[in-house]
């Protein structure tokens, strides 16, 4: 990559984007090969939100290039409860290891935290703003799915605060990508997201019906709607309700090499059901984690 | 002499702003900080007839010199303003504004979820597009009022 950090999706380009994708195939096929890569090496994994999952990933992924982790550990047991700055932890955070691994719930935080290092930062998520890793390893399943281009994409749910949805829409303007994003009205991609996809010239429409998009896509990728999103219960349950994925309606509607992704965990928007149709590609997705993060690490650090 | 000119000779030491958006003086004086609790005379006039935008704002500030990130700042509210500074009576610099590729340090993010608004040492940035501005580090973008989104007043005079 071209970057010091990785900081947003909107900093990749085409060709960043293939090398990570590459370099992951090649450690997915033989993750011994890598494993002395990094000996020696250390990152620092800065989550100031709970994220096992993604914190998780990047860690096999450090371990399996050989580098070491060190785990800033729960916000409640650090300094951040006493007020220290994110600017300050991340200033102290860098003498003790070669990369930080960020997750912060304020928007900007990651690239704030770069003004202050010299050593590359990963945005782990940055509150509504970005997921950039996540991003890379959407792409990496949608590549051995469906191919990058000449692809027809739903991406359904939460797309207001969704940041795995603005990253991934962001990521895709690279390639000859048509999506389609479906949304109540009220969580329609936001202003600066539409903005960005605007200018980048990219084959954008918006739907609020799921079952009209299903016929034409090849990929689903859908998010959790979240209870507290709504002013009460009744208008939540009728909005999950409708876009809530089951057999039945993929049945119904998809085509039948659609596959299905989710940035997982999901609640209810997946009905279990599904887990055991060949549409299902999701923990396939998650698994795809390891080798993306370790080929980003390998060219970050 | 035309009364512009005579209006620019009034004051002694400090700037005057001509050729503002008419109607925007009140705005330009919050950008600045400029409420009078300083002790500096201020004078506007609005609505003043402009040969060039028809109905011009002008504002005079006794005392302190625009700095030029205000003086970009000002650009996005009246991108037609001319900046006089005034020492001992005399015009001694004269210039358009310019409107800059970002501005720094004098607008505040609306984004209250942005890391600039946390307490952090980041001086809020904004790239300027062609219809309003955006915040370089959480991406909100703001076009209608900008004059909403000043901070506290500026930092350097
Ligand atoms: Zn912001």
């Amino acid at each position: 990559m071209q970057q010091d950090h990785l900081l947003t999706a909107k900093q990749l380009s085409r060709a960043d984007i293939e090398a990570v994708l590459e370099r992951a195939a090649e450690f997915d096929g033989d993750p011994d090969a890598a494993r002395e890569r990094h000996a020696g090496e250390l990152l620092a994994l800065c989550f100031f939100e709970p994220s096992t999952r993604t914190k998780m990933s990047f860690e096999t992924a450090a371990k399996r290039l050989g580098a070491g982790v060190v785990d800033m550990g729960s916000v409640d047991d650090s300094s951040v409860k006493k007020g220290e700055s994110l600017a300050d932890t991340a200033r102290v955070v860098e003498g003790y290891a070669d990369g930080i691994v960020l997750r912060h719930p304020r928007q900007g935080s990651a690239k704030l935290a770069s003004e202050h290092v010299d050593v590359p930062v990963v945005n782990a998520g940055d509150g509504a703003g970005h997921h950039p890793s996540q991003t890379l390893l959407d792409l990496y399943t949608i590549r051995e799915h469906a191919g990058l281009d000449d692809l027809s994409i739903g991406i359904v749910g939460d797309l207001k605060y969704g940041r795995t949805v603005h990253s991934l829409a962001h990521a895709l303007t690279n390639f000859d990508a048509r999506q389609h994003f479906v949304s109540p009205e009220s969580l329609r991609l936001p202003r600066s997201v539409r903005y960005d996809l605007h200018e980048a010239g990219a084959q954008v429409r918006e739907h609020e019906d799921l079952e009209a998009v299903l016929p034409n896509v090849d990929v689903l990728y859908v998010t959790r709607i979240q209870r507290e999103r709504f002013p009460d219960d009744d208008e939540y349950e009728a909005v999950a309700g409708e876009y809530r994925l089951t057999p039945e309606l993929l049945a119904e509607h998809a085509s039948d090499d659609l596959a299905v992704m989710h940035p997982l965990p999901r609640v209810d928007e997946i009905a279990p059901e599904v887990d055991d149709t060949e549409y299902a590609t999701y923990f396939e997705q998650a698994h795809n984690g390891v080798p993306v993060r370790m080929a980003l690490l390998d060219s970050l650090l | 002499m035309t009364e512009t000119e005579l209006r620019v000779s009034k004051i002694q030491n400090g700037t005057v702003l001509d050729h503002l958006t008419a109607g925007e003086a009140l705005h330009v004086l919050a950008m600045l900080g400029i409420d009078g609790s300083g002790g500096e005379t201020v004078s506007l006039g609005m609505n003043v007839p402009s040969d060039r935008l028809g109905r011009k704002d002008v504002v005079k500030v006794e005392g302190r010199e625009l700095s030029d990130s205000e003086a970009e700042v000002l650009s996005l509210i009246a991108p037609e303003a001319t900046v006089n500074i005034v020492r001992d009576y005399d015009v001694v610099e004269k210039r358009r504004v310019e409107r800059p590729e970002e501005v720094s340090g004098v607008l505040t993010c609306p984004n209250s979820e942005c890391i600039t608004n946390a307490g952090e040492p980041a001086d809020p940035t904004f790239a300027v597009l062609d219809d309003g501005v955006r915040c370089e580090y959480c991406g909100e973008i703001v076009r209608d009022d900008i004059t909403a989104h000043l901070g506290d007043g500026p930092q350097s005079v």
